[in-house]
């Protein structure tokens, strides 16, 4: 058990170690600060600023769309629905098959949507996308926070008068923020850094998306397009693309602990 | 409603009436658990329902603020009336049942907000809107469960800090906020130390000027040093309820007497 667990340990120091390696040299101001200028993949200067920003736009809309959809959702499953409701116990397991599917099937599936939608590629579609990808694993993550809230917390709200809505609202959301908190930042960890969903759907462009209908480039699509092209220092430059992937993760990580830090001293154990 | 009702003895009783249970069944999916149930609860007297484990004691108490519902597999027939009105009748406003009742949990179970926040809770819900007045009820409430000289400096740090005594303290002040009629605790004090089940009985004995009190309890010294009057439940079936004098000193039936004796539990 130490051992695997040693494991899992060794797989992320070396992923670190290679992309620190790999990308660190490469890594400067105007790789954050600039995007691609002319000849830009073909190893001449330029950013990828678009793809930092587009990413940030794409995986944030797509969070807070899936949590306007996940709360309710979750707060049906868990405090108007009966412990024996079919439907629940129906809505849970499409959750789980729903958790399962590829991404390549959401953007797939998205750019049908979008077809139908009359949409072309563009930021909003890739929303779209995202927001099918990580709707399930918000839900369920916060699903399985809510169902840890013991029935009498409930009760108590209730037993003072208080209707589902408001024991919804009031008590089970901030019984489980902390939980909450949790789902949206494993959600938005999913989002940023997923490229089957957002290839057809969100597009790529060298231009920072100035509305929900432009196409949006996407960081794991820049380290596609860098790393496939037949220049080392391009290649190079998507290691220090990823690195920025990364380190933007690491600072949403760091962010969301420290909140769900703070929101947990309300909690009743 | 002044009315004379009998107890289990046939007694005509001088007590008034506040709640009163008619052919009451509950089943949890094929079981049964409370049987056939009559009995009427004394206005302003504590009333202790005893019994062993198992044998309905909390159902009954749940069944008295609908706390147990029919969803769930759980079904219920037969009739409480509250101030004469039947809680089961369709089209009844739930909320405004459980206003009237405070309710204690085993394990008190504070609302994940401030201590101000908590007995403001069931005000707010209820349409005080004006700061002034819900710090006028907090602080009345909380004095009334005697826990304002512990907490008044820090109304507003988390309920969760509180020591489980003063979450129990807390609990009743946040119920006695919605201006109940009866209060119902479910074994309110297992899970606090001596010192503190005895503030919160001290409590009860006061509040019953004012207030319906009922209790579940399974510890029988409990019940003689508080109650009024007494039920007792076996597996489910009423088997005696009467004035609690009567009950623990003369038990007319033999399961009653074998029980506070000891010899089944």
């Amino acid at each position: 058990m130490k051992a695997a667990s040693l494991i899992i340990l060794s797989v992320l120091a070396l992923i670190l170690a290679t992309i620190l390696l790999k990308g660190l040299p490469a890594l400067n101001l105007d790789m954050i600060t600039k995007t691609p200028r002319g000849g830009f993949y073909l190893g001449k200067e330029g950013g990828i600023l678009n793809a930092i920003v587009g990413s940030l736009y794409l995986a944030g809309g797509a969070t807070l769309l899936s949590l306007l959809l996940s709360l309710p959702i979750v707060l049906y499953l868990n405090v108007f629905a009966g412990k024996r409701s079919y439907l629940a116990a129906f809505t849970r397991f499409s959750l789980d098959v729903l958790w399962g599917v590829p991404s390549i099937v959401y953007g797939a599936f998205g750019f049908t949507i979008m077809l139908f939608l009359g949409l072309r590629a563009s930021l909003l579609g890739g929303m779209i996308a995202v927001t099918l990808l990580v709707l399930p694993i918000m839900s369920r993550t916060m699903d399985e926070v809510m169902r840890m809230v013991p029935a009498e917390l409930l009760d108590a709200s209730y037993a003072l008068g208080a209707t589902r809505v408001e024991t919804a609202f009031k008590v089970m959301t901030r019984q489980t923020l902390p939980g909450i908190l949790t789902a949206v930042l494993i959600a938005f960890g999913r989002g940023i850094g997923d490229a089957a969903s957002v290839i057809f759907t969100a597009g790529f462009t060298d231009h920072i998306p100035g509305s929900l209908l432009q196409p949006a480039a996407t960081l794991p699509l820049a380290i596609f397009f860098q790393l496939g092209t037949p220049f080392p220092e391009v290649q190079q430059r998507a290691y220090a693309s990823a690195l920025i992937l990364t380190i933007v993760i690491l600072f949403v990580c760091v962010t969301s602990r420290l909140l769900i830090r703070k929101s947990s001293k309300n909690i009743i154990k | 409603m002044e009315s004379l009702f009998h107890d289990s003895r046939n007694n005509a009783m001088t007590f008034q009436s506040h709640i009163r249970v008619r052919n009451l069944n509950v089943h949890y999916g094929r079981e049964h658990a409370l049987k056939n149930i009559s009995l009427d609860i004394p206005d302003k007297k504590i009333t202790a329902i005893i019994g062993p484990s198992g044998c309905g004691k909390t159902t009954l108490l749940k069944s008295f603020n609908r706390l147990i519902e029919p969803v769930d597999g759980i079904s219920i027939s037969g009739s409480v009336c509250v101030d004469g009105q039947n809680i089961y009748e369709s089209g009844v406003d739930v909320t405004r049942i459980r206003k009237k009742m405070g309710l204690l949990s085993q394990k008190p179970y504070p609302l994940p907000m401030s201590i101000f926040d908590n007995v403001a809770y069931g005000p707010r819900i209820h349409g005080v809107r004006s700061k002034k007045a819900l710090k006028e009820i907090v602080e009345r409430n909380l004095r009334m469960s005697s826990l304002w000289e512990e907490v008044k400096d820090r109304l507003n740090t988390p309920a969760s800090a509180l020591s489980i005594g003063q979450q129990q303290r807390l609990c009743l002040a946040r119920g006695l906020a919605v201006e109940p009629e009866i209060i119902l605790g479910d074994e309110p004090t297992s899970a606090l130390d001596p010192r503190s089940s005895q503030r919160i009985e001290q409590r009860f004995l006061e509040l019953k000027k004012n207030y319906t009190i009922i209790i579940v309890t399974h510890i029988l010294r409990q019940a003689r040093r508080l109650a009024d009057y007494v039920v007792f439940l076996y597996m489910g079936k009423l088997i005696e309820h009467g004035p609690a004098g009567e009950v623990f000193e003369n038990p007319r039936q033999e399961m009653t007497r074998e029980y506070i004796y000891g010899v089944i539990s």
